[in-house]
């Protein structure tokens, strides 16, 4: 391998066959530069799905209510079910060892919002402390509620970006000023951002007792919303959010006696059993391009060896005459592979290189919802290069010694 | 030189098998120049194939400036080659993407020689065979002549005991044929023992001892008066 000699005949015999390198190179570098490209917008369709996926809390459950469904003990469908404070804090004394954040939320129907000469229409909540952490949302300016404000009655507002931005035209400072919410006055405490977007970040947020008792709430409640504590086990986590959402369930509606398969008057929607059909998604994803890249692994060891074969096939007569001149077989055979892994390896680092600044150059402009960021596992990208190496090496071989074993004179045989 | 005893060879063919050396007894001295003739099928080049240990032979000896070749692996019959024979094909045999100085180079580089001393040793029997102009041309820019003269610096590269060649002028014309001839005729002078291979009587009787071959049997074997190839061109 580091015969001097022996790099000078490769190189020559190279140099001297520019079409057929060129030929063996490019369907190596072709098949690299394609399987890496394929696990590039892969993993880029992963990320693009994952980010999609990343704006709650992943193992959140909501509790929703509705009319009922069907008749049950006597009582007819189509009754109104409303939450009340009660399921809250009872479920909350129940379960309270198995639950991570909580928090009831309460809604207002008409949500019209002033400050001085600017007003909008924005989702306003009543809620707990905890939401903060089931909606992911970040503080960016002051701070969330807290159990003082909702012990004490306190009239103040956490404001989303957009109500902010909304209603503050130019940019004076927002913490300690007042809006009014249906011509009351509320002490403005923070403003939070959230990675779900606009949407979300339409809303303002309020302490729960305030908003019941401002409102006219009572004890009624739009929904409840869980988070389990985070597992490293992604299907113990799914097993545990499955059972509690299970006896929740069960709970709820034998409290407000609803038929215990009624799942429309009582609704809890489990965001993990979301996050699994997300995880099937991307693992579907993951195996239909590694199945791709597979058989363009195979297709490149394929052209590899037709090429090799071919090649050979082509030098008969000269390994007849080499042999004739004294080369010994193991010669002849060390030749061609030499050459031939040369070549690959060569050219499947070509592949990988064009590939890799396709990626790294090109892979960031792409912006569709469902690609982010398409990049592949370098370690992975060079274990392909060395399996060609090797498949063209193998494939190489076995002409080459068949080659090595013809007598030089039917080698050397005029046609 | 060589020393060849009741040689014999058979090809399969099929379920035929067809005997083409039936008994061969044959010795050639140092410095001889041989040519071997007769009609095509007669086994003459099954002969010049199993002297240059292309070709192994089924029965009898062959013994190479005292050495017996026999049972050779392709290891040895290589190395053998490389030292001791030197070879002129008929269809020159050069290897097309190489220029006339790597083909000389050729079976030096096979001897483990290093590229500086190969290109020098290649250029002086380039020169020898009138060609040293031509030292960086590929073979298809060369004449047929040209090509013969190539290979056999080629094959005298090696500085072998034994020069075989098969039919060597047999796909040049007449002229460039006693070219060759001639050629040859000096490499001989030189002390060097050739033997070829050749239908052609004019070329046979250039040689100084002519062997005739029939039907795998040598029936007639003589010493011939030189003619020069040059007294002819």
């Amino acid at each position: 391998m580091f015969d001097l000699e022996r790099w000078q005949e490769i190189f020559e015999t190279i140099s001297k066959n520019k079409l057929r390198t060129f030929l063996t190179g490019l369907s190596v570098a072709s098949g690299i530069f394609i399987l890496v490209i394929l696990l590039g917008i892969g993993q880029g369709m992963q990320n693009g799905i994952a980010k999609e996926f990343e704006q709650d809390a992943s193992n959140m459950l909501s509790v929703w209510t509705n009319v009922t469904s069907k008749e049950y003990k006597g009582l007819n469908p189509g009754r109104q079910i409303t939450l009340k404070n009660d399921d809250y804090t009872q479920t909350v004394n129940k379960y309270n060892d198995q639950l991570e954040y909580k928090s009831s939320v309460f809604r207002i129907w008409s949500g019209l919002i002033n400050y001085k000469k600017e007003s909008g229409n924005y989702r306003v909540e009543g809620v707990w402390p905890d939401l903060q952490f089931l909606e992911n949302a970040k503080m960016t300016q002051g701070r969330f509620l807290n159990y003082r404000d909702i012990d004490n009655v306190e009239k103040v507002v956490v404001l989303g970006n957009k109500v902010k931005n909304d209603l503050f035209k130019n940019g004076e400072d927002v913490i300690g000023k007042y809006v009014q919410i249906s011509d009351i006055n509320f002490k403005v405490i923070g403003v939070f951002s959230d990675p779900g977007g606009e949407r979300d970040e339409s809303v303002v947020f309020l302490p729960i007792s305030t908003a019941q008792m401002v409102f006219n709430g009572g004890n009624d409640l739009r929904r409840l919303a869980f988070t389990l504590p985070q597992r490293d086990n992604f299907e113990q986590a799914l097993a545990e959010s499955e059972k509690f959402s299970e006896e929740l369930g069960a709970y709820l509606k034998e409290k407000h006696s609803v038929a215990p398969d009624d799942n429309r008057a009582i609704t809890i929607n489990n965001s993990l059993e979301n996050t699994k059909r997300f995880y099937d998604l991307n693992k579907m994803i993951e195996m239909f391009f590694w199945g791709v890249g597979i058989c363009t692994i195979i297709a490149g060891i394929v052209g590899v060896s037709n090429i090799m074969l071919i090649i050979v096939k082509e030098r008969t007569k000269e390994i007849g005459i080499r042999k004739a001149l004294g080369a010994q077989p193991l010669s002849i055979i060390g030749m061609i592979l030499h050459e031939s892994i040369f070549v690959t390896t060569i050219s499947g680092f070509i592949g990988l290189i064009f590939s890799l600044a396709l990626l790294e150059f090109v892979g960031p402009l792409i912006e569709t919802e469902y690609i982010a960021n398409p990049s592949v596992d370098f370690n992975v990208a060079l274990t392909t290069v060395f399996i060609l190496v090797l498949a063209g090496a193998i494939a190489g071989f076995f002409p080459a010694w068949r080659a090595a074993r013809i007598k030089p004179i039917i080698a050397l045989r005029d046609e | 030189m060589i020393e060849i005893k009741n040689l014999h060879k058979s090809y399969k063919m099929g379920t035929n098998s067809l005997h083409v050396l039936k008994g061969i007894n044959f010795s050639v001295a140092e410095g001889e120049l041989v040519s071997i003739m007769g009609s095509s099928g007669s086994g003459k080049s099954t002969l010049l194939n199993i002297l240059g240990m292309l070709d192994e032979a089924d029965e009898g000896s062959y013994t190479l400036d005292g050495l017996p070749i026999k049972n050779l692996n392709e290891k040895i019959a290589a190395q053998y080659r490389n030292k001791f024979l030197g070879f002129i094909f008929q269809s020159f045999n050069l290897i097309s993407y190489k220029n006339a100085l790597d083909n000389v180079g050729l079976p030096l580089y096979y001897q483990g020689i290093k590229h500086k001393e190969r290109v020098e040793i290649a250029m002086s029997y380039l020169e020898k065979v009138g060609l040293a102009d031509w030292a960086g041309h590929l073979p298809n820019e060369l004449s047929g002549g040209q090509k013969q003269r190539v290979a056999i610096a080629r094959a005298l590269a090696s500085n072998p005991k034994v020069l075989l060649a098969d039919e060597p002028t047999g796909a040049l014309d007449t002229k460039t044929s006693y070219e060759v001839m001639d050629l040859i005729q000096g490499i001989n002078e030189e002390g060097r023992t050739i033997l070829i291979v050749t239908h052609e009587h004019d070329i046979a009787e250039m040689t100084k001892r002519i062997v005739n071959l029939k039907d795998g049997v040598i029936i007639d074997d003589s010493k011939v008066n030189q003619v020069r190839a040059l007294s002819n061109v």
